[in-house]
């Protein structure tokens, strides 16, 4: 039953690792955003897998209160990014006349 | 006294629920809080100088469950910068967001951000800091995106994207050390922490995320477009702040965590990378037409030299001169923390003057506008390095022990660096000091550049005069560390 926990490990670096070339590979916003979340869900994986401690054992509650609070980020900061993705879709507003900012 | 520490954190925190609450009253709410954190971050660093290290475990919990705060020489210095240049840079704030559309969002975003950078700084366990680094990177992505440009929105998303993977390689390598060692506490880590591939790669993962979140070359392409295109208090903030807690991260974690498993190799590459920093960026300020870009290009030549001074500590044996070089860092810090913030005001004046920041037409700009450029030149004495500015202090230092350990190269890229700086600020200045003047787009208050000017003479005169208190004060906790 050991190899469980490593093959768990296993599938975690390696979502990680997909996420982090596709948010560095594509350009979209959707596509980044999904991919960051992939990578995230990777790295959480790997905080339950430390969280076992063998068969029939209590498993570590700390890397399961990280695992919480990283979702309550990912959350958060995919929300922020839609937002964020929906002021580049509506049309460009009128600039204020004291904080122009001029296209680089 | 302990309880000290709460503060800075506790005052931003529940004034950003205060302006939530109190809208019309946000701006004055924002004031009042920021002037406490300072006066609180005095009192705790007078602490930290006459009874050591703080500590404080949120709720009784034992070392290593509950949230632990902990301020040292080290972080208080750092704390009393962040205060400094938040407070002045919120007096700015109160005229330049008053007329905007942003206003109402302003306010709460911009005391959480301050709330971030002090939880940041004081943070005592890795899981905290990965918290705060987050708290962080979302209030100063949405304050970056407030101008509502598609510029400056385009610029956040990118930003967030990226700080968003920098905080996930930083988790990953937290879920190695946690892995290893079953802790998170950074005190009780640094006294277990022993050479080998799992904190190797922990390092490397950690150090990728922060050295991304601190925009080392090669890892900087994100950074100008955000602070170019943000409202100036908020550029102001990340070029001198937020960026520079990263780099205060990666060096507490070198210099406290990752000691023992320093190699000169790892240690050579941020010296490398940070050169390369110094060149490319003070490159890129010489040639760039707009004035807050070239203040964002500056900005990271001068986090280059921060990697560069980093690179020559953590090579070096324990001892006095190592303590001289690293006060000479946190000098360097500290100058360029308020003489990039003075700049990034100074620009926002010059921008809400005129209407642009184009440096080609700033033709005369200074005659009316004295006092924000007498500032915008004591930054760029600061930035250049000359004396008597902290960072003309903290290059001597620099050149000093480059030179007596036979590295010439290093000196030549520093030389060659304030060169380079010399030419991006007077080329600012001798176009403003021009014949004719610009069209007046509004009548401007004296006032309004009052915060600016104070930020300039800290950099250039308080900190250049003061310098060795700096060193003083650091030698403090020379001996203890985190341990």
């Amino acid at each position: 039953m050991s190899s469980t926990p490593l093959l768990y490990g296993l599938c975690a670096v390696a979502l990680f690792a997909i996420g982090l070339l596709g948010a560095f590979l594509h350009s979209g916003l959707l596509t980044r955003l999904l991919a960051v979340n992939v990578s995230g869900s990777g790295v959480l994986l790997l905080f339950v897998v430390l969280a076992y401690q063998g068969a029939g054992q209590r498993p570590d509650p700390v890397p399961h209160a990280l695992v919480l609070t990283g979702l309550v980020v990912a959350v958060s900061a995919t929300a922020l990014a839609l937002m964020l993705g929906r002021w580049l879709q509506r049309p460009e507003q009128e600039p204020e006349p004291e904080t122009e900012q001029d296209q680089e | 006294m302990t309880n000290l520490l709460v503060w800075p954190v506790l005052l931003s925190l529940a004034a950003a629920l205060g302006t939530l609450i109190a809208p019309s009253n946000a701006a004055r709410i924002a004031t009042v809080a920021a002037a406490l954190s300072l006066w609180s971050v005095l009192l705790l660093l007078s602490a930290v100088i006459a009874e050591g290290p703080q500590w404080l475990i949120l709720g009784g919990w034992p070392q290593g469950l509950g949230i632990a705060l902990h301020a040292d020489p080290l972080s208080a210095l750092f704390l009393l910068m962040s205060a400094a240049v938040c407070l002045a840079a919120t007096i700015f704030a109160r005229r330049y967001v008053e007329h905007s559309r942003y206003r109402s969002q302003f306010w709460p975003l911009w005391l959480l951000l301050q709330t971030a950078i002090y939880a940041l700084l004081l943070a005592a366990d890795l899981f905290n800091i990965y918290v705060t680094l987050e708290l962080l990177g979302l209030s100063a992505v949405t304050l970056s995106a407030l101008g509502g440009s598609r510029a400056a929105v385009q610029a956040a998303v990118n930003y967030l994207i990226l700080g968003l993977l920098g905080s996930l390689l930083f988790l990953a390598g937290i879920a190695l050390i946690y892995g290893r060692y079953a802790s998170l506490d950074l005190q009780l880590l640094a006294r277990v922490v022993e050479p080998g591939p799992s904190l190797w790669v922990a390092m490397a993962l950690m150090t990728a995320g922060l050295v991304l979140k601190s925009a080392l070359f090669p890892l900087h392409f994100w950074l100008p477009a955000v602070h170019a295109n943000a409202p100036a208090p908020v550029s102001a903030v990340l070029s001198a702040l937020v960026v520079k807690v990263a780099f205060y991260l990666i060096m507490r974690l070198w210099l406290d965590l990752f000691n023992p498993a320093v190699m000169s190799t790892a240690a050579d590459l941020f010296g490398v990378f940070g050169a390369l920093a110094i060149v490319w960026g003070s490159w890129q300020a010489m040639f760039t037409a707009r004035l807050k870009l070239l203040a964002a290009y500056s900005s990271i030549a001068q986090l280059g030299y921060l990697f560069l001074f980093l690179s020559l500590v953590l090579v070096m044996p324990e001892g006095e001169d190592r303590q001289l070089l690293l006060g000479a860092l946190v000098l360097f810090a500290l100058s360029h923390g308020f003489a990039k913030s003075a700049l990034f005001l100074a620009a926002g004046t010059v921008q809400q003057y005129a209407g642009h920041d184009r440096i080609a037409e700033l033709r005369g700009v200074a005659g009316q506008l004295p006092l924000t450029f007498f500032s915008l030149g004591l930054a760029g004495v600061a930035l250049i390095g000359l004396p008597p500015s902290g960072s003309f202090l903290a290059k001597w230092q620099l050149l000093s022990t480059t030179l007596l350990a036979g590295q010439w190269y290093w000196v030549a890229v520093v030389v060659v660096g304030s060169l380079m700086a010399c030419v991006y600020m007077f080329r600012v200045l001798s176009v403003a000091f021009g014949e004719e003047g610009v069209a007046t787009q509004r009548i401007h208050s004296r006032r309004e550049e009052l915060p600016t000017l104070a930020l300039a003479v800290t950099a250039t005169l308080i900190l250049g005069l003061g310098g060795v208190w700096v060193w003083r004060v650091l030698d403090v906790g020379a001996a203890g560390g985190l341990g």
